[in-house]
C-alpha cells in the first residue's frame, strides 16, 4: 500500500483519475499551449525550481562524519517517500527531483549547503538536519531566504519557526506520558536521571524532573557525562548505591553502546526491572550497535517502533526492506523523516501552489491518515500531533509495544511550568 | 559529601570505585601502549591511532561472524582469542604499509607526520564507512565474558573488566620483555638513543622503524578488539579514545613505558574517584586541569628518559 493523505485521492482514485486524464488527452492537447504556462505560474510565483513537469527539493543530511551513523536512515526514508510519491504521479503533476547535499557532521557546512539549496538551486522544500546544532545553524538561512525545512528528529523544543515543520516530537511529547506510565504501571517512586552533556538531554531531564516532582516523587540523582564518554562504571556504582526504581537514561551516540554494555556487565539485568531502565534516546538504529542482548528489558518512549502492528506500518516496513535490504532496521527518526515529503505534498496540494508562503499557510491542519505511526496532524505551532508509545526492548533488537497513548498528544514546544 | 552514606556503604563505595578505577586504568594502558611505543621510540605522533584500534574492532566483528556462521557452536566461546590475534596482525600489517608508504618519508618533519596521520585517520574512517556501512555494528560477546562476579552483596565485579585487566597485564609485560630482552627491542632502543651510531654498528634502522611502527599499530588493534566488550564499533568510534590516549602518553612522559603506566594509573584513579563524588563532566574538567597544571610545571611529563642531547 502507498501512503496518502486525506486531502487527495486514494491510489484507486488516483488510478481512476489517471484514466480520466487519458480520456481527456485529446482535449488537453488542444488546450496545452494556452493552459500549461498559466498553471505553472499559479503554482510557482516566486521563482522556485519548478517546471511544468518537475519540482526540485533538497535533502540535507550528514553522510560523512560522526553523525552519518544516525542520519543515514533519514536519507533513506526521504528518498523512499519521494520515490513513492513520484510513482503515484508526483506533486501537482510534477515529478520530484531531489538534490542531495552532505552536511558532513559540521554545522557551518550545513548552513552553507542550506544556502546553496535555497539560493542557487531554488528548491521548493528541504528535508534535512538531525542534530539540534545543525538545525540552529541553518535556521537563520531558512528564515532569511524564506525556505521550508522538514526536520525529523525528536528534540528539546523551545523553538518554533515559520520556516520549519518539525515532524519529530518535542520533549514533552516523549517525556510526560512515559513518566506517567511508569509511575502508574510500575509503581516507580525514585528516579535516577542520566544524560550526555548537551542541550537535548539537559532540557529533557529538566522537564522530567519537574514532572516527577510535581507527582510528589523523588529524583535521587542527576548526572551528565561528556559526549563520547566511554566509561560508565562510576555512575553504575552510584546507581547501585542509590537504588532508584527507574534509571532514566538519555545517553547518545557511541556512549550509548558503552553505557548499556557496561550496565549489563555490572550485573544489572534489565529484564528484572530492578531498577527499570527507561530511555528516550535508543531507537532500533542504536540497538544495532548496542546489541539486543545488552539492552533486553529496557523501556523506551517513542512515537514509532518498527514493530507497530498496523497496516500502514507493515506496508512501510515492506517497502523499506524491499529497497534497502532485509536486515535494515527502522527507528523513530527514520519514520519521522519519511513523513516529511508526504506532509509537504499534502500542503502543496492543499495550497495548489509551491510558493513557500502558501504552503506555510496551508500546513496547519494537514493530516496523514496513512503515516506508518498511524495518524498525524500538523499543529498551528508547526509540530505534529502524534501518539506516544512505550516499547520494551527484546533480544532480537526490536521493541515490543506495551503501551500506546489513548489520544494524540498535543505538541507544546514552550511548556509552561517546565522551564 | 560523605554524610549521605553509612560507613559500610562508604567502604563498599571505595572498594567498587577502586575497582572501577582499575578497569579504567587497564583500558587507558591498553590504548596508550601502542601510541607510547610509536611516539616514544620514533617521535611520530600518530593521529590515526584510534582508527587502528577500530580496525581491530572490525576484525573482531568479522571473526565473530565467521565463527557464528561457519564453525561449530561449541567453539564459539573461543573466538575472542582468535579475533585478538587477527586484530594484531591486521592492524600491524596496515601499520607496516603506512610506514612504508608515508611515515618514512616524513621522519625529518615531525609536524608533518601529525598532519599526514590525521589525514590518514580521515581516509580510514571513510574507508570503514564504505566497507562496513555508516551504522555501528554490534559485536556479540561469548557468554563467558558476560555478567559479573559478586564478591559481596554490594560489590560486584564485571567479568569483562577482569578480562581487560588480565589482557593489559599480559600485553604490558610482553612489550616490556620484548623491549628489554629481545633482539628487536635492543635494536629499537639503540636506534632511539643514537640513530647514526646504531646504523654504524650494522642495525638496519629502516627495518627497525617499520617493525616498531607495526608493533605499535598491532597493539592498538588488540586494544580495539578488547574494547568491543565495553564500547561501540563504528567508523568514527576511534575518535572517542584518541583524546584520553594522548593525555595518558603526554602526561606520562613520551619515551617511557613506565611513565605511561604511572600516568594511566594517576589519571584513571583521580577520574573515577571524582566521577563518583562530582558529576561526570566536572570530573573530566578537573582531571584535565590537574594534568595541564602538572605539565606546566613539568613539561617532560612524569617520567623521562635521561639522554645526552
Amino acid at each position: 500500500m502507498i501512503l496518502k493523505s486525506r486531502h487527495y485521492d486514494s491510489p484507486k482514485g488516483a488510478r481512476r483519475s489517471f484514466l480520466r486524464k487519458m480520456l481527456a488527452i485529446p482535449a488537453a492537447l488542444a488546450l496545452a499551449h494556452a493552459s500549461l504556462p498559466a498553471l505553472a505560474d499559479d503554482a510557482n510565483t516566486t521563482g522556485l525550481a519548478v517546471t511544468k513537469d518537475t519540482v526540485k527539493v533538497g535533502i540535507l543530511h550528514s553522510v560523512t562524519g560522526t553523525m552519518a551513523i544516525s542520519e543515514t536512515g533519514s536519507v533513506q526514508a526521504e528518498k523512499l517517500a519521494i520515490e513513492q510519491i513520484n510513482a503515484m504521479g508526483g506533486v501537482l503533476g510534477r515529478k520530484i527531483e531531489y538534490i542531495q547535499e552532505d552536511g558532513a557532521s559540521d554545522w557551518p557546512t550545513f548552513a552553507e549547503k542550506a544556502k546553496k539549496l535555497l539560493v542557487n538551486d531554488k528548491t521548493a522544500a528541504v528535508f534535512g538536519c538531525w542534530t539540534s546544532a545543525s538545525r540552529k545553524a541553518v535556521l537563520p538561512v531558512f528564515e532569511q531566504y524564506n525556505g521550508m525545512l522538514y526536520y525529523p528528529t525528536f528534540y528539546e523544543g523551545l523553538e518554533q519557526s515559520p520556516n520549519v515543520i518539525y515532524t519529530g516530537q518535542e520533549a514533552t511529547q516523549q517525556i510526560i506520558e512515559g513518566i506517567d506510565w511508569v509511575v502508574k504501571n510500575k509503581g516507580a517512586k525514585k528516579f535516577f536521571l542520566l544524560g550526555s552533556d548537551y542541550i537535548w538531554p539537559r532540557t529533557s531531564n529538566k522537564i522530567a524532573r519537574k514532572h516527577i516532582e510535581k507527582l510528589g516523587l523523588s529524583v535521587v540523582g542527576e548526572e551528565y557525562y561528556p559526549l563520547g564518554h566511554t566509561q560508565f562504571n562510576s555512575v553504575i556504582n552510584k546507581i547501585k548505591l542509590k537504588k532508584p526504581d527507574v534509571v532514566y537514561a538519555i545517553v547518545v551516540g557511541g556512549s550509548n553502546v558503552a553505557f548499556y554494555k557496561q550496565l549489563k556487565a555490572a550485573g544489572i539485568d534489565m529484564t528484572k526491572e530492578h531498577p527499570l531502565v527507561f530511555t528516550i534516546s535508543v531507537t532500533e538504529d542504536e540497538i544495532l550497535g548496542i546489541g539486543g542482548e545488552n539492552i533486553e528489558g529496557a523501556y523506551a518512549a517513542m512515537k514509532y517502533f518498527q514493530s507497530l502492528p498496523n497496516d500502514n506500518n507493515k506496508a512501510f516496513v515492506d517497502a523499506f526492506k524491499a529497497k534497502y535490504g532485509n536486515d535494515i532496521v527502522i527507528g523513530d527518526v527514520t519514520q519521522a523523516a519519511y513523513l516529511g515529503p508526504w506532509l509537504w505534498k499534502a500542503a502543496v496540494e492543499k495550497a495548489g501552489s509551491f510558493d513557500i508562503d502558501k504552503v506555510r499557510a496551508a500546513s496547519p491542519g494537514i493530516e496523514l491518515t496513512t503515516a506508518p505511526e498511524g495518524y498525524v496532524r500538523i499543529h498551528e505551532n508547526h509540530h505534529l500531533w502524534s501518539k506516544t508509545r512505550i516499547g520494551r526492548a527484546k533480544a532480537d533488537g526490536q521493541y515490543e509495544v506495551v503501551y500506546e497513548s489513548k489520544d494524540l498528544i498535543e505538541p507544546n514546544p514552550f511548556p509552561a511550568g517546565y522551564q | 559529601m560523605f554524610a549521605d552514606y553509612t560507613s559500610s556503604e562508604l567502604l563498599s563505595i571505595f572498594a567498587m570505585q577502586g575497582f572501577a578505577g582499575l578497569i579504567l586504568f587497564s583500558v587507558f594502558v591498553l590504548m596508550a601502549l601502542g601510541l607510547a611505543i610509536i611516539f616514544g621510540q620514533m617521535g611520530v605522533i600518530n593521529m590515526a591511532h584510534g582508527e587502528f584500534m577500530i580496525l581491530g574492532a572490525y576484525m573482531t566483528y568479522l571473526t565473530s561472524h565467521v565463527f557464528e556462521n561457519y564453525l561449530p557452536a561449541s567453539i564459539y566461546g573461543m573466538y575472542f582469542f582468535i579475533a585478538m590475534v587477527i586484530a594484531f596482525f591486521a592492524a600491524g600489517a596496515l601499520g607496516a604499509l603506512v610506514e612504508w608508504a608515508m611515515i618514512r618519508h616524513l621522519y625529518k618533519r615531525p609536524l608533518d607526520t601529525l598532519l599526514a596521520t590525521w589525514g590518514l585517520s580521515l581516509i580510514l574512517q571513510q574507508l570503514y564507512r564504505t566497507i562496513f556501512g555508516t551504522r555501528e555494528v554490534g559485536v556479540t560477546l561469548p557468554d563467558w565474558l558476560m555478567g559479573s562476579y559478586a564478591l559481596s552483596d554490594s560489590i560486584e565485579v564485571p567479568i569483562n573488566g577482569l578480562f581487560v585487566m588480565a589482557l593489559t597485564v599480559v600485553v604490558t609485560v610482553g612489550v616490556w620483555l620484548m623491549m628489554q630482552k629481545s633482539r628487536l627491542g635492543k635494536q629499537t632502543r639503540a636506534v632511539v638513543q643514537n640513530r647514526p651510531m646504531a646504523a654504524a654498528v650494522g642495525i638496519n634502522t629502516a627495518k627497525v622503524d617499520r617493525l616498531t611502527f607495526a608493533l605499535g599499530c598491532g597493539i592498538a588493534g588488540i586494544a580495539g578488539s578488547a574494547f568491543t566488550m565495553i564500547g561501540s564499533t563504528g567508523p568514527t568510534s576511534g575518535q572517542l579514545y584518541i583524546v584520553d590516549t594522548f593525555l595518558v602518553v603526554v602526561f606520562g612522559g613520551a619515551s617511557s613505558l613506565l611513565g605511561t603506566v604511572a600516568s594511566a594509573f594517576t589519571i584513571s584513579q583521580a577520574q573515577s574517584t571524582m566521577e563518583f563524588f562530582l558529576s561526570g563532566s566536572m570530573a573530566k574538567v578537573l582531571t584535565l586541569l590537574v594534568v595541564v597544571g602538572i605539565l606546566m610545571l613539568r613539561p617532560q611529563g612524569l617520567f623521562s628518559l635521561k639522554m645526552r642531547k
